[in-house]
């Protein structure tokens, strides 16, 4: 088998786990766009945020240290305990919803029926408060995430693929984990919004309002239900990268990989936010191996803006999203 | 409220009419300086078919809209089961047994027909998040006694035939029959019906006012209608509130309404001079 061919199925394999981690944000894009209508831009910040209250509380820091110590005049660091992994991801769970219900409580109980817009702006408000609440709180160093979870190189493929073509494939152990709970997670998802009677109402609420309340259905439950579910998504989302690249603020930048990730595949569209994001991951690491050395490299950085950009012009609904049809 | 209210009695037909489930007393709604609707008391008897009509913007839908807590009135009480009832949110207001359809139709185009009725029985369901998941124990029984009775009801209104069709796709009057099915499959004690017939031919018509009667034979359900085509109406229903301008000038079985020279005046036109 040609060297190029090979190299370049590492490469396809490489994209695809990459697009895992891109398909994570954009599934909590996809919920809260579906159930309420509203274009989240804080999820990414949502993400950092979780990755931070985790190491927080694992590490046992004291929650606005350098706050209270300017204010008091302490030296306060840490309460000196360990907490857990396991533990300390319930907990920041814990946290995750109580931010859903203050989110809702304090900012969309009262716009609700504003133009999409408004809802946007907010959340683009949201997005920078959480930011400088996440610093304030926990403070703005890179920090190490290790939930146990298993990194570096798979061992078993390497030596399977050595045997079959000469060459072994780098898959890091991180991706293939990343790759199985992002699985389970849509899985977990999909039975939720289908078969119980709490994911029946989020979609009745996100079809229609008045009909939604008309049978018993609290607006204001399901949408403090949705964010936190949002909020769940964005916390898986912040283990896999913090664990990957370290907790560190440019991770809400991930956030923006993820729009045209929707862009691709619908933002209504949960199959969609995984396909997009396989296709993003993949295509840019293929593009990236193909063309990008006759271009002088970098193309990761745009390619997937470009990308979406044609879909915008042939099929503006994204891949899997519902058919706009204006009726006049 | 007097005794008279607790009689019951059988009509013409041979239903019989219960006592008194849901009262209104002396209800004010204004929006800003508008008054939509003016000292408005009546009452709506268990079993009964119970109609509201007027003129265009006469307040029924307000009124519809108080009953079933989508608006709060600023003076006034509202009984049910003999009880005071506190200001409410809607979605309180249909947990108690009050389901309602809409004049402009209100479904989840994106669902099927089945989904659409499903959703209303979502209150009747109790089992916990992880048994409906894992569709397990009580969340399976709950499932199919739902399914039973939403099956009933699917048969009942003759739409076996679009049972998982997105509704988005379907016509008008069936859309409305659509609607009636989910607002039945909730068990109401009382059931809106916001101009039930707005907008269909004739033949619609006749279906939609058969389904009505049945409804109030078959389950015995309470029904309060809001309807402006008279002829309809009369023949429909037990009693008529007939509304002109947010107040109420006339209350009566058919035949009463009929010949009250206010109602005649509203609908024909009166010379002011």
């Amino acid at each position: 088998m040609p060297e190029q061919l090979i190299f370049g199925m590492e490469v396809f394999l490489n994209g695809l786990m990459a697009g895992v981690l891109y398909a994570l944000v954009a599934l909590g894009f996809v919920l809260i766009y579906k159930a309420s209508g509203i274009f989240n831009y804080a999820q990414g910040v949502m993400a950092l945020f979780s990755a931070l209250t985790l190491v927080g509380i694992m590490e046992g820091q004291v929650p606005f240290g350098h706050l209270i110590n300017a204010i008091f005049g302490t030296e306060i660091h840490g309460f000196g305990w360990h907490v857990p992994a396991f533990a300390a991801i319930l907990l920041t769970m814990g946290v995750m919803i109580l931010l859903a219900v203050i989110v809702q409580k304090c900012v969309f109980r009262h716009l609700v029926g504003q133009e999409p817009i408004i809802l946007f702006m907010a959340t683009i408000g949201l997005a920078y408060f959480l930011e400088g609440v996440g610093d304030i709180m926990w403070g703005s160093e890179i920090k190490k995430l290790d939930v146990g979870l298993p990194q570096g190189i798979n061992t078993l493929i390497d030596e399977t693929t050595f045997g079959w073509f000469g060459y072994g494939f780098f898959i890091d152990n991180l991706d293939i984990v990343a790759t199985v709970i992002a699985a389970l997670l849509v899985t977990a998802l999909v039975i939720f919004a289908q078969y119980t009677k709490q994911g029946r109402a989020m979609r009745a609420v996100a079809d229609d309002h008045q009909a939604a309340l008309s049978v018993g259905i609290s607006l204001n439950f399901v949408w403090v239900m949705v964010w936190s579910v949002a909020g769940f998504v964005a916390l898986v989302a912040g283990i896999m990268w913090g664990t990957k690249s370290g907790v560190q603020f440019s991770l809400s930048l991930i956030a923006l990989k993820a729009l045209p990730v929707l862009m691709l595949g619908g933002f209504t569209s949960i199959p969609g936010a995984i396909v997009g994001g396989l296709i993003i991951g993949v295509g840019e690491k293929l593009f990236e191996f193909a063309i990008g050395p006759m271009v002088g490299g970098a193309t990761e950085n745009w390619f997937a803006y470009v990308l979406a950009l044609i879909f915008l012009v042939f099929r503006p609904q994204g891949l899997f999203g519902e058919k706009i049809i204006e009726r006049v | 409220m007097n005794d008279m209210n607790h009689d019951s009695y059988v009509t013409a037909d041979g239903r019989t009419i219960g006592g008194v489930v849901m009262e209104m007393k002396n209800i004010t709604l204004r929006f800003g300086g508008v008054v939509a609707i003016q000292d408005i008391s009546f009452d709506i008897r268990q079993g009964e078919i119970r109609a509201i009509i007027g003129p265009n913007g006469a307040g029924k839908s307000s009124m519809l809209n108080v009953i079933s807590g989508f608006y709060n009135p600023q003076e006034g009480d509202v009984f049910y089961h003999g009880k005071k009832r506190k200001p409410m949110r809607p979605y309180q207001v249909a947990r108690q047994g009050i389901a309602r359809t809409f004049q402009n139709i209100a479904l989840f185009e994106g669902m099927s027909v089945l989904d659409n009725i499903m959703t209303g029985r979502l209150h009747q369901m109790k089992a916990g998040l992880f048994s409906q998941a894992l569709w397990a124990g009580r969340a399976n029984r709950e499932e199919v006694e739902n399914r039973e009775a939403v099956e009933k009801i699917i048969d009942f209104l003759e739409i076996q035939s679009i049972r998982k069709t997105p509704v988005g796709r379907l016509p008008y009057g069936l859309k409305k029959r659509v609607e009636l099915a989910r607002a039945l499959a909730a068990e109401p004690s009382i059931l809106l019906l916001d101009e039930p017939m707005a907008g269909m031919n004739v033949e619609e018509k006749e279906d939609m006012s058969r389904f009505i009667l049945d409804v109030n034979d078959e389950f015995g359900t309470t029904i309060a209608l809001i309807e402006h085509d008279m002829g309809v109406v009369m023949d429909l229903s037990d009693r008529v509130v007939v509304m002109d301008y947010g107040k109420k000038i006339g209350d009566g079985t058919p035949d009463d309404v009929r010949n009250n020279q206010a109602v005649i005046d509203a609908y024909l036109g009166v010379a002011h001079d």
